[in-house]
């Protein structure tokens, strides 16, 4: 019996173990995949705990329930890896050797790199909501908020949906207006980008966005320091920021156990083939999902399309053929811009997103780039598809793993 | 692309100003662009960054973001900044005479 292992039951992990339990005969072939705790979070969802849309029950379900029948779960932390011996160790000391190993560890929030961050104020005037403890903590206290100034701060890049923050800002001006405290209340939004966001099409229109809805812009913001006494956010170079609420996206880094593997760079992200996904320093190692170091966008969806690029991989060194390099950083995002509008994004390594239509060229229903309530119910649909879809590793309808430029204008 | 001449060296850059050759490059060359970068003139500090990152270029094929630069040198990050204020990892590879780092998409 050849042994394939899977590190991770995430949105990628699970996905794949779906996927290579059909693509791989079971009398040849044992899939086994490890997670430390049996809760699979629902991470789109968790942008929508502070405003009370969703509740933390609506986000989480048994990782178990998504692993198909035929593949091994175990449920243990992963203590170390040991790539020149094909092998892993796990909490317990257990030992799992395979032929095959797909690394799926994900990303997650450091909030103690940076100075203060975790000392006073944390979970009181402090937030972050990219675990659902932070959610909902974020969630009380925005109910007892009655104006001031509301900051949030992205820390430093690499984050998790790149997009999320800005979202994140876009939602709390309509739940404050909603609940009429927005009058009295500055929403600032600081981030080490030069702009809204990364590319410059994109960062342009939601910059004007920004500024429609009356949010202030602190670009080239790179915090140094939280002081949560004086309740002030400090960049590198000194400038300061004041607040009465801070939301901030703490620093991400991969899995200790990559750090504790040796075998990642100094976030401990794993350097990986960009176009193949086969870890650079191992042939029978594999990386998806937020655990690789490439500059793709860490997001389900980019799991999603790397997926299929990894089963066709996978198949093939099984086969003793040669990889294809199919990967080309495709990501698609919803952008949730408040009262009930959403726009969408659509890109990849070479190609910035861009106005247009999707996924039908020319009609949509959904609209690149500018606000339309169609795309907000493209983003609460995303919900369903990610458990009944992108987990059992399905193919999404009218959407590929590789980019087009069919309705999009340049 | 386009050439343009710097410290009397003909050099091929992009649209942003960043060289396309790190092998058109020499000190001359960093000090003529840190003075265009308004950081002239390059102190032994700067050159304890600029030498990691040619070298750390030439290792992995891309230059080193702003944290891989302070943990491979005894460089802080608040020194960073200071040395190559606003952006210091774009900063440090374009005297460097590097490409972009790859930020994210
Ligand atoms: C607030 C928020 C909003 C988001 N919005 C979107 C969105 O709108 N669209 C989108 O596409 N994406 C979105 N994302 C991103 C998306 O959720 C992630 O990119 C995706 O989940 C990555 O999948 P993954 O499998 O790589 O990592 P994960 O799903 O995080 O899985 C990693 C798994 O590895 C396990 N693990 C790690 N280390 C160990 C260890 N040592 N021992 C045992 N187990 C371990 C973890 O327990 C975890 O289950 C959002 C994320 C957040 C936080």
């Amino acid at each position: 019996m050849k042994k394939m292992l899977i590190l991770g039951a995430g949105t990628a992990g699970t996905m794949m173990s779906a996927k290579m339990r059909r693509a791989l005969p079971a009398d040849e072939w044992q899939i086994t995949i490890v997670d430390q705790d049996d809760r699979h979070i629902y991470q789109p969802g968790l942008l929508f705990i502070p405003f009370d849309v969703y509740r933390a029950r609506d986000v989480v379900k048994p990782r178990s329930r998504y692993i198909p029948p035929g593949v091994r779960f175990i449920v243990s932390p992963i203590d170390v890896i040991e790539p020149d011996d094909s092998r892993v160790r796990l909490g317990d000391g257990t030992l799992l050797h395979y032929d095959l190993l797909v690394i799926a560890t994900g990303s997650r929030i450091v909030p103690e790199e940076t100075e203060g961050m975790t000392d006073t104020g944390w979970q009181t005037s402090t937030f972050d909501f990219y675990t659902p403890e932070g959610a909902v903590a974020l969630r009380n206290a925005l109910d007892d908020f009655d104006g001031g100034r509301l900051v949030l701060n992205v820390v430093e890049m690499p984050i998790k949906c790149p997009i999320a923050p800005l979202e994140f800002v876009f939602l709390a001006d309509w739940f404050l207006t909603v609940n009429g405290t927005r009058d009295r209340t500055e929403i600032i939004y600081a981030t080490p980008l030069d702009g809204a966001f990364t590319k410059p099409r994109a960062s342009e229109i939601l910059g004007h966005m920004l500024e429609e809805k009356n949010i202030g812009l602190e670009p080239l913001f790179s915090t140094g320091s939280v002081d949560g006494e004086k309740q002030v956010i400090r960049s590198w170079d000194d400038r300061e920021i004041g607040y009465d609420l801070l939301v901030t996206i703490p620093t991400h880094m991969g899995s200790e156990t990559i750090e504790n593997s040796d075998m990642g760079d100094e976030l401990g992200f794993i350097p990986t083939h960009p176009n193949t996904l086969q870890s650079k320093g191992w042939e029978n190692v594999f990386v998806l999902g937020d655990a690789t170091d490439l500059p793709s966008s860490k997001a389900g969806s980019v799991a999603h399309f790397q997926g299929e690029v990894l089963e066709n991989n996978l198949l093939r060194i099984i086969d003793g053929r040669e990889l294809t390099e199919e990967f080309d950083g495709h990501a698609n995002c919803f952008i949730e811009t408040g009262f009930g509008k959403a726009a969408l994004i659509d890109f990849n390594y070479d190609v910035e997103p861009l106005p247009g239509r999707f996924p039908v060229p020319g009609i949509g229903p959904l609209r690149l780039l500018q606000e339309s309530e169609m795309n907000h119910w493209g983003k609460m649909a995303f919900r369903w598809i990610y458990w009944n879809m992108l987990l059992k590793g399905a193919e999404i309808p009218g959407i590929q793993s590789r980019m087009s430029m069919d309705g999009k204008w340049s | 692309m386009t050439t343009t001449m710097i410290a009397g060296h003909e050099i091929e850059i992009n649209d942003d100003g960043f060289m396309l050759n790190p092998d058109q490059w020499n000190p001359e060359i960093a000090n003529e662009l840190a003075v265009e970068a308004g950081i002239a003139p390059l102190t032994d500090r700067h050159w304890e960054v600029i030498d990691f990152c040619r070298r750390d270029n030439a290792e992995k094929g891309t230059p080193p973001g702003v944290r891989r630069i302070t943990k491979n040198t005894d460089v802080s990050m608040k020194e960073m900044y200071t040395l190559f204020p606003k952006g210091p990892g774009i900063l440090a590879a374009r005297v460097s005479g590097l490409t972009k780092p790859k930020g994210c998409i």
